[in-house]
This record gives structure tokens, C-alpha cells and sequence, in this order.
């Protein structure tokens, strides 16, 4: 019953999220804020991870491939597709709910905690459309992150596949451009959008509704990160029946 | 002016408030009272609009809130200042922010017009140098003034402060007392604070509401509950020592 009850409370949250819009002139500051926090904040470790978790596939990808009759840009093949089709936008998503997800539910709870959302509230403003709206738009810019970790990704691999000796360069290249299909770039982004969209509604739902104090918070963030992960995982598996299939 | 009617609000079954009946004037620092537990939070609560409440009603100047439209009740909320028990100011801004933030929501001034409303109340609570600190590197007190300053700066018709000297140091504690009925007097504002601060009760309670199990168990002020015989309320008032001897010294005085 919780859970149903929860899901209830999640789209209804949802649906106050767009009434009685912020002035715009505040709003404008609270999404660059947002964008700040969330999108550039996110940069640095995207970057790394995507880098070598790049040079980690085209390691395992090579090593695995020992039969001389298969050609060698397989290797950069694999990678690509690897990182384009899941680990940018799946993996990553849920690095993500990790950084992003804890960072929105502990900064909402501790507002809820210490009654900054009851001091919103009494001053006639919808506190879900001030926190979370500008979360929401902010986070529209998640696919520019992903395209960032898809890029790092198969330059990590590049880099491993050839410093590593696993094959040349003009193979690892060869490879990536192997049976190219754009809509495994779009199905991608379809995912991203879909997921930054979890990413940023149900860490907030978890912040927004918590009760108690600064260890409800550090619950909340856990609860909130395999949450997300749940959801995303799940969606993962219905979009990808739905746009490959 | 505020009138409350047979208010009654409940938690899972459990009644909270009983039905309590009140008036709330214009001009004068009033006092919820009461023990931890005895249903002042909730009553603020209700008051302020943050919990519905089964049965009752609660008229501002005449208009029973209950019965406005959301955009009436908006513009209800925006006549109300507020000070939480603990300040709650807004982490990711500076003092100065924090004190401007209700007239960029709810005023169509300019920048300028704003920042001397800002440097004019902070001045007022005594803070005119702390404009760029964040609400962390300020003390309690501080922080305190400044809630009070974000209550006041859109000129509130109504002023609720919730238990606004807990944790404070006594002669801290008076200056925010002072600083409350200052305000009240200058403004004209109808002030409701909740406390169980003995010092506050005697110190601007010029009306006293004494809350006991979600009743109202007694009402008075600071010059009349010296003299009242009702048990509740001396069980409260007289717990310590000191208020005992204090209670003494005064009959003695007026015999």
C-alpha cells in the first residue's frame, strides 16, 4: 500500500510541479543555479569515468577476441556500440542518480528539516514549482553530458586499444565507423531524455516528502538513489523492447 | 485582528486541538502558551495556513480563510511575516538576500528600491554590516534578527514567530523580546508568538493564551497571570523556584 501510495504521491507531485509558476525573473537565476550544480558540476567525473571505463571495454573486448579469423576492428566496433547503446546512457545514468540524485534529495531535505520549505510555503510560494521545476529544466541539458561521455568513452577506448598494443589505430578507427546506424545515436538520446526526467523528479520527491531529521536525510538519499536506479533500470528494459525490438 | 472559532484538528484519530476559541488583536504582541506537546505548534500551524483543519474557523480582519480563493489566500500569505524556531533562512544565500528574497516574489520594485528597503531593515534590527554573510557565519541571535527582518521587510499585516528565543542566551533573548514588540507597537501588526519561555511571557505578553491538551485552559496577560488562581496555568508559570519566589515578593508587594 506504501508503495502505491508513493507512486500516487510521485505523479501528483508532479502535476504541482507546473502550477503557480515562480516569477520568471527569479526562476531565470534558479535554473542557471541548477544548471551549475547539476549539468557542469557533473563534468569532471563524467569525464573520468567515461574515459576509462572506455579503455576498460576495449580491453575486455580485445582480450576476448583471440581468434585470428575475426578482424581486428571488431574491437572498436564493440566499444562504440557498447558505449553509444548502454554505458553512456544506462551506466552513466545511474553514476548519476548516484552524484546528481543524493545532491538533489540531501539539499531538499535539508530544507525540509531545517522548515526552509515550511517558510516557502507560508509566503504563498508552490515550493515544488521553486525547487523542483528548475531541477527539471536544468536537467534538459543531460544529454549534452551523455553526448560528452559517449565521445570520452570511445577516446578511452582508443587510447587503450592502441597504447595497450591490442590493435592500430587505423583499425580502432575502421571499427567505429562500421555499420553506423544513426537511430542507436537517437534511441540513445530518447533514453537520456527519459532518464534525466527520473533523474530529476524522484530524488526531489524523496527530499520534498521526508520526515525527520539529519539521518532521515542521509536515509532519504539512499532511498532515493536505488529508487532511481530501479526506475531507470526498468525503463531502460521497456524503451529498449519498444525502439529496437 | 485575528478570531479563531471552535477550532479542532486531528492526527491519525487523534484530536490535537479541541476545539479552541480565541481573538488575536491588532496592535498587541499575543501569546500562545503552553506545555511541550500541548498543541501551540499546531495551533501556529493551522493559523498559518500549513495544516487544514476538520472543524472551526479562522477569520483575518473578517475574512475566513478558508473560504478564499487560491489567489485570495495568496495574497493573504504575502500580508504574513514569519520566524521559525530555527530562523530558517535560506543556506544558499547571503543575509541580505535572504531579506530581499519576499520583495523579488511579491513586489514589481527595482533593484534599487529594494536594496534600501533591505539596508532599512536590517538597520532596523541592528545589523547594518552584515549584508554579504552567509546565514551560516552568523549567530544564533543574528540569525534570529534576520528572520525577523525577512518577516518585516514586506510591511506584513500579520507577524507569527514560533518559540523565537529557544536556544538563545537570556540578554540575547531579551533583545529579540524588545525587538518583537518594538515592531508590533511601530507597525501596528497583529504579532502572534509561541513560546514556553517564562522571561518572553512576562516581558511582552500582552496577551496570553494558555494552551493545555489542545484546550484553551486560560487567557490573560502578562499583568493578570500573577494574580489568576487557575491551577494550570500556576502548575506552568510557578515550576521553577525563581518564579516562585517572583510570585511571592509581588503578592507580598500588593498586600
Amino acid at each position: 500500500m506504501t508503495y502505491l501510495h508513493n507512486i500516487g504521491a510521485y505523479f501528483l507531485m508532479i502535476a504541482e510541479m507546473f502550477r503557480k509558476p515562480t516569477k520568471w525573473s527569479v526562476m531565470k537565476q534558479l535554473i542557471l543555479k541548477d544548471v551549475d550544480d547539476l549539468i557542469i558540476g557533473s563534468l569532471g567525473i563524467v569525464a573520468f569515468i567515461s574515459f576509462f571505463v572506455g579503455g576498460v571495454v576495449t580491453i575486455q573486448t580485445a582480450l576476448n577476441i583471440n581468434n585470428p579469423l575475426i578482424p581486428k576492428y571488431l574491437v572498436g566496433f564493440a566499444t562504440r556500440q557498447s558505449i553509444i547503446l548502454e554505458f553512456a546512457p544506462t551506466f552513466m545514468s545511474i553514476i548519476m542518480a548516484g552524484k546528481v540524485g543524493s545532491f538533489i534529495t540531501s539539499s531538499i531535505g535539508t530544507m525540509r528539516v531545517t522548515e526552509q520549505i515550511d517558510a516557502l510555503e507560508v509566503m504563498g510560494i508552490n515550493a515544488l514549482n521553486y525547487l523542483v521545476f528548475p531541477k527539471f529544466i536544468s536537467m534538459l541539458l543531460y544529454p549534452f553530458i551523455i553526448s560528452i561521455a559517449m565521445f570520452l568513452g570511445i577516446l578511452g577506448g582508443m587510447a587503450a586499444c592502441v597504447y595497450g598494443g591490442f590493435s592500430t589505430l587505423e583499425d580502432y578507427i575502421v571499427g567505429i565507423q562500421t555499420d553506423f546506424e544513426t537511430f542507436h545515436v537517437v534511441y540513445a538520446f530518447i533514453k537520456t531524455f527519459a532518464f534525466a526526467f527520473l533523474l530529476a523528479t524522484i530524488p526531489s520527491f524523496h527530499g520534498f516528502y521526508m520526515k525527520g531529521g539529519a539521518l532521515e536525510v542521509g536515509k532519504a538519499s539512499t532511498t532515493s538513489f536505488v529508487w532511481t536506479s530501479v526506475a531507470i533500470i526498468v525503463l531502460n528494459y521497456f524503451l529498449t523492447q519498444m525502439l529496437l525490438s | 485582528m485575528i478570531e479563531v472559532k471552535n477550532l479542532h484538528k486531528s492526527f491519525g484519530g487523534v484530536e490535537v486541538l479541541k476545539g479552541i476559541s480565541t481573538t488575536f488583536e491588532k496592535g498587541k504582541t499575543n501569546l500562545i502558551i503552553g506545555q511541550s506537546g500541548s498543541g501551540k505548534t499546531v495551533f501556529l500551524k493551522c493559523l498559518l495556513g500549513l495544516f487544514d483543519y476538520e472543524e472551526g474557523t479562522i477569520a483575518y480582519d473578517g475574512k475566513i480563510f478558508s473560504q478564499l480563493t487560491e489567489a485570495e489566500k495568496r495574497n493573504m500569505r504575502a500580508k504574513i511575516g514569519m520566524v521559525f524556531q530555527g530562523s530558517a533562512l535560506f543556506d544558499s544565500m547571503t543575509i541580505a538576500q535572504n531579506v530581499m528574497f519576499p520583495l523579488k516574489m511579491f513586489t514589481k520594485q527595482s533593484k534599487s528600491e529594494m536594496e534600501d528597503r533591505v539596508d532599512f531593515v536590517l538597520k532596523r534590527v541592528n545589523l547594518d554590516d552584515a549584508h554579504n554573510k552567509m546565514p551560516s557565519e552568523a549567530s544564533g541571535g543574528m540569525q534570529k534578527r534576520v528572520a525577523i527582518a525577512r518577516a518585516i521587510v514586506n510591511n506584513p499585516k500579520y507577524l507569527f514567530c514560533d518559540e523565537p528565543n529557544s536556544g538563545l542566551d537570556p540578554k540575547t533573548a531579551i533583545v529579540i523580546d524588545n525587538l518583537i514588540q518594538e515592531i508590533t507597537d511601530e507597525y501596528q501588526i497583529t504579532t502572534v508568538v509561541n513560546s514556553h519561555d517564562m522571561n518572553s511571557v512576562m516581558e511582552i505578553g500582552e496577551k496570553i493564551v494558555f494552551l493545555k491538551n489542545g484546550l484553551k485552559a486560560w487567557e490573560g496577560s502578562n499583568k493578570t497571570i500573577f494574580k489568576t488562581d487557575n491551577e494550570v496555568v500556576t502548575d506552568f508559570v510557578y515550576s521553577s523556584n525563581l518564579f516562585k519566589k517572583v510570585r511571592k515578593m509581588y503578592i507580598d508587594d500588593n498586600e
